[in-house]
C-alpha cells in the first residue's frame, strides 16, 4: 500500500480487502466497553478541514482517538486558513509539529495530492472537491460486504448528480475494482462527458433500474438549482427520486448522507430494512481506523515495524 | 467599400529595442536554411554594420569583425513570435520587457508582439507610448506592442483605434477575454476600416466555457474538473470568420487548440475568408492527459486537448491552415502557480523552449520537415503586416545560430524569463539556440557560446 490515500488508484483489490477485513476485526473493538486500543499511542493525527463536514470529520476524529492518537482539528473557521495563508503554508507548519498522519478535505480539486508533496506525513483525502472521496468508497464496500457477504458481479446503479459529486467517482472506481458492474444514471446534463472511461455504463433514466442489485443514490445539493441544470426540483424528483415504487424489494439502497429527504429519496425507502444508510454511517468509524491501521501501522508503513514493538512490549 | 489595404492607411507598425551597436561579424561554415530564400548549404555568411553582406565559401572576415565558428550549427531566419505576454506594466515581479525580451531572444527569436492584457490594459495611447519608450529603453529585441480592442478590455465600447495605430500599436486584441457581443466585435470590423491593423482574437464563448479549467473529455470526468469543451473556441471562431467575412475585415485567430476550430477556419480561408491563424508549441506537443498530474504548469486557457486534436494541429501547421507558431508565452509567479489546479492562473512560458521543443516533438521524429519549422516559426509577423526575416544579402542581419543536436533539460540552467512556469519543465530537449542576431545587433549569446576573436 502507497504512503498515502489519495484516490481509490492508490489501492489495489488485495489494499481494499485487507481494509475491509481489518475493519471487520476493529468492529469487534467497537462492540465493547472500552473501544480503544494503543496503536498509535504517541502519534499526532491533523484533520485539516476547509470545508464543512459532520459525519467524516467527526469519524476521523474518533477513530484517531479510538487508535489512542492525539488528534488536532483545523477548521477553516477560526484558524490562519481564514486569514489568507497559503495551503502550501498552512501545510508546512503543521508538519512542524511532525504529525503521522494529515487528513484533509478541501473544496479543491487536487488539494490532497498537493498536501502530499509538502509533507512528510501519510495523507488521507477526506474529500477534494468534485474529484474524489476514497475513504467514502471504502466505507460503502465494507458495508455492502457485511450484507451481501460478497461484492464480486454486484450490480450497481449510481443515481444522481454524477457530474459535481467526488463520491461517484471513488465509487465508481472502487465497485468496478472489487468486481461489482457500475451504471451510472442521472440527468444528462449532470452526467460529465467521457464518464464511460472510468468504467461504467450512462444511463440517463430509470426504466432499467430492475437490474440493480445495489441503487446508490446521491445526494442532489440543493445548490446546484441555482444553475439550470434540471428545470426544477419537482420534475427531479419525478424522473430520477427513488422511491417504494421503483425500489424492487430485492434491492439495497445506500446514500452517502445528509438525504434530502422527499428529493432523491421517498421517506418510505430510507426507513426501509432495505436501505443500509445508518450501517453507512456505523462503519465510517471502523474503515477510517483500518485506513490509519494500514498508512500508519501496517504492512508497508514508514515505520510499521517499529510502532507494532512499542505497542507489543518485548521481553527485557 | 474600402479595399485599402488596412495597414497602408497609417504610420508603420512601431517595433521598439534598445538599439545596440550593429554587428560585424563571420559566421563560418553554419548551415544556413532559408525556407523562402531556398538555402540549404553549409557555408559562410558576412554580417558588416548589422546587414548580411554576402553569402558563399571561404568568406575573408571585415575588419574589426568578430569570427564565430559555427561549424556543426545552423543558422535560420531569427523566430518571430506574434503572442509573447510581458506583464509589463502591473506586473514586473512576473516579467518585465528586459527579461521578456531576454527570454526572447534565448528562444531564437528577432521580434515579438506583447499583449495588451496588462494592469492597466493597453486601451490609450498614453499608455502604449509609455510602453514603446520603454522598450526603446530596454528590450533586447524590437518589440511591437498591441493594444486592447474595447476599453479595459471589458468588451463594451472600442478604444481608440486610430489614434493608437497613429500611435504604432501593432494590432488589437483582448486576448485574455473573448468580445462576448457579436455587435461589438462587428463594429470593431468595421472600425478596421479606418484604423487598419489586425484584429488578434482570443476565441472563447464564455457561456460554455463557464468555470472551466481543462478541456473537456475523459480526464476531466476522472478528476471531477469542470472542463472547457472545444465547440466553446470553434463556435466562437464560426461566428467571427462569418462576421470577417461579411464585413471584408481581416482577422488572425490566437492559440487555435481544438480539431473543429481547424475545421472551421481551413472553410473560412476556402471561401476566401481574410483569416489566419496561430498554435503554441504546447498545444501542438501536449494533450489533456498531462492534467492527470494536476501539475499546473499544464493549466492554459485555450486548455490542452485531446491527442486528436493535437493531431489536427501538427496537420493543419503543416498544410499552412495555421499560419504560424506563436508561444503565447505568459509568465506566472511561482506562489500563485504553486496553488490547487483550479485556483491556479491560467498561463505557461514558452519562449525559451519554443523551438527546442518542436524540434525534439516534431522534426526528429520525422513528423515534420525541419525547413517547414523554420518557415512557421518566422511567419508570426506576416499577420501583422510586418517585414518577415530573409538570409540574403542586403537584408538586415535576423538570425539565429542553433545546434541542432545539443541534449538539455528544461529549467536545467534556469530560465531568462522571471518566471518558471513552463509546460516542458524538466523534459530533455534536442536543439538549443547559443546565438540571436536581431535587427542587425547580437541579442543573445549562450554563456558557454564564446563568439572567436576579432579579426
Amino acid at each position: 500500500m502507497n504512503q498515502h490515500l489519495l484516490s481509490i488508484d492508490d489501492v489495489t483489490r488485495e489494499d481494499i480487502e485487507r481494509i475491509i477485513g481489518r475493519a471487520e476485526s476493529f468492529a469487534e473493538v467497537s462492540g465493547r466497553e472500552i473501544k480503544k486500543v494503543p496503536t498509535l499511542r504517541g502519534r499526532t493525527v491533523i484533520n485539516l478541514f476547509y470545508e464543512a463536514s459532520t459525519r467524516t470529520s467527526s469519524s476521523f476524529e474518533l477513530a484517531a482517538k479510538r487508535l489512542s492518537a492525539d488528534l488536532v482539528n483545523i477548521k477553516s473557521s477560526g484558524s490562519a486558513v481564514d486569514k489568507g495563508e497559503s495551503l502550501k503554508d498552512t501545510v508546512q507548519t503543521l508538519s512542524a509539529y511532525d504529525p503521522a498522519a494529515i487528513v484533509i478535505r478541501s473544496p479543491q480539486v487536487g488539494a490532497a495530492a498537493l498536501v502530499a508533496r509538502w509533507t512528510r506525513a501519510s495523507v488521507i483525502n477526506a474529500g477534494d472537491g468534485k474529484h474524489e472521496h476514497p475513504t467514502q468508497a471504502l466505507l460503502d464496500l465494507y458495508t455492502l460486504k457485511q450484507r451481501t457477504g460478497s461484492l464480486e458481479g454486484l450490480n450497481v446503479w449510481i443515481v444522481g448528480d454524477v457530474l459535481h459529486s467526488r463520491v461517484a467517482r471513488s465509487n465508481i472506481l472502487a465497485f468496478s475494482r472489487m468486481g461489482c458492474r457500475v451504471t451510472v444514471c442521472g440527468p444528462p446534463t449532470l452526467i460529465p462527458r467521457g464518464i464511460e472511461s472510468l468504467g461504467c455504463r450512462v444511463h440517463t433514466t430509470l426504466d432499467d433500474l430492475a437490474e440493480a442489485d445495489v441503487v446508490y443514490a446521491l445526494r442532489m445539493q440543493l445548490e446546484r438549482m441555482t444553475g439550470s441544470f434540471v428545470p426544477s426540483l419537482r420534475e427531479y424528483a419525478a424522473q430520477y427520486q427513488i422511491d417504494g415504487r421503483r425500489l424492487g424489494p430485492n434491492q439495497l439502497l445506500m446514500h452517502p448522507g445528509p438525504v434530502n429527504r422527499g428529493v432523491e429519496l421517498a421517506a418510505e425507502v430510507i426507513d426501509s430494512p432495505q436501505a443500509l444508510i445508518v450501517q453507512q454511517v456505523e462503519s465510517g468509524v471502523v474503515v477510517r481506523m483500518a485506513v490509519l491501521y494500514e498508512l500508519l501501522a501496517g504492512r508497508g508503513a514508514p515505520g510499521g515495524v517499529r510502532i507494532e514493538a512499542a505497542t507489543e512490549p518485548q521481553p527485557a | 467599400m474600402n479595399t485599402a489595404e488596412p495597414n497602408n492607411a497609417r504610420a508603420p507598425v512601431g517595433l521598439d529595442f534598445a538599439a545596440a551597436s550593429p554587428a560585424t561579424l563571420l559566421v563560418r561554415g553554419a548551415n544556413v536554411l532559408d525556407p523562402r530564400t531556398g538555402i540549404d548549404a553549409v557555408t559562410d555568411l558576412v554580417v558588416r554594420d548589422g546587414a548580411v553582406a554576402a553569402i558563399g565559401e571561404a568568406l575573408e572576415a571585415p575588419d574589426g569583425a568578430e569570427v564565430v565558428e559555427a561549424e556543426g550549427l545552423h543558422a535560420f531566419p531569427a523566430f518571430v513570435d506574434p503572442h509573447v505576454h510581458l506583464r509589463t506594466p502591473g506586473r514586473e515581479d512576473e516579467e518585465d520587457v528586459d527579461s521578456g525580451t531576454r527570454a526572447a531572444a534565448a528562444g531564437g527569436y528577432g521580434a515579438i508582439l506583447a499583449q495588451p492584457n496588462t494592469e492597466p490594459v493597453v486601451d490609450s495611447a498614453s499608455v502604449l507610448r509609455s510602453l514603446r519608450e520603454r522598450a526603446r529603453a530596454e528590450a533586447r529585441i524590437p518589440t511591437g506592442f498591441l493594444a486592447a480592442i474595447t476599453v479595459g478590455q471589458r468588451g463594451e465600447r472600442l478604444t481608440e483605434m486610430a489614434e493608437l495605430a497613429e500611435a504604432g500599436a501593432a494590432g488589437f486584441t483582448d486576448d485574455g477575454l473573448p468580445v462576448r457581443s457579436a455587435g461589438v466585435m462587428r463594429q470593431a470590423l468595421q472600425y478596421q476600416r479606418l484604423a487598419g491593423r489586425q484584429l488578434a482574437l482570443h476565441e472563447e464563448d464564455v457561456s460554455l466555457s463557464g468555470d472551466g479549467v481543462m478541456h473537456e473529455g475523459a480526464v476531466s470526468a476522472l478528476l471531477g474538473l469542470a472542463g472547457i469543451p472545444s465547440v466553446s473556441e470553434s463556435s466562437q471562431v464560426a461566428r467571427d470568420c462569418a462576421l470577417a467575412a461579411y464585413e471584408d475585415a481581416r482577422i488572425h485567430i490566437q492559440h487555435v487548440s481544438a480539431l473543429e476550430t481547424v475545421e472551421v477556419i481551413a472553410r473560412a480561408k476556402a471561401a476566401g475568408t481574410r483569416v489566419t491563424c496561430e498554435a503554441s508549441p504546447h498545444h501542438l506537443l501536449l494533450t489533456d492527459n498531462e492534467v492527470r498530474t494536476l501539475d499546473t504548469n499544464f493549466k492554459m486557457n485555450p486548455p490542452l486537448r485531446a491527442e486528436t486534436d493535437r493531431l489536427t494541429l501538427v496537420e493543419a501547421l503543416r498544410s499552412g491552415t495555421i499560419d504560424c507558431v506563436a508561444t503565447d508565452h505568459a509568465p506566472h509567479a511561482r506562489e500563485e502557480k504553486e496553488h490547487p489546479f483550479e485556483q491556479a492562473p491560467m498561463g505557461v512560458t514558452g519562449l525559451e523552449t519554443a523551438f527546442a521543443a518542436l524540434h525534439t516533438g516534431l522534426v526528429l521524429p520525422g513528423v515534420l520537415e525541419l525547413g517547414l519549422l523554420v518557415e512557421r516559426m518566422t511567419a508570426g509577423g506576416e499577420p501583422f503586416g510586418l517585414p518577415v526575416p530573409r538570409i540574403e544579402a542586403g537584408a538586415p542581419a535576423n538570425l539565429c545560430l542553433v545546434d541542432l543536436d545539443a541534449e538539455w533539460e528544461v529549467g536545467e540552467p534556469g530560465y531568462e524569463s522571471r518566471s518558471a512556469n513552463c509546460a516542458f519543465a524538466g523534459q530533455r530537449l534536442t536543439g538549443r539556440v547559443r546565438v540571436t542576431i536581431a535587427a542587425g545587433s547580437v541579442a543573445y549569446r549562450e554563456r558557454s557560446f564564446a563568439l572567436g576573436a576579432v579579426a
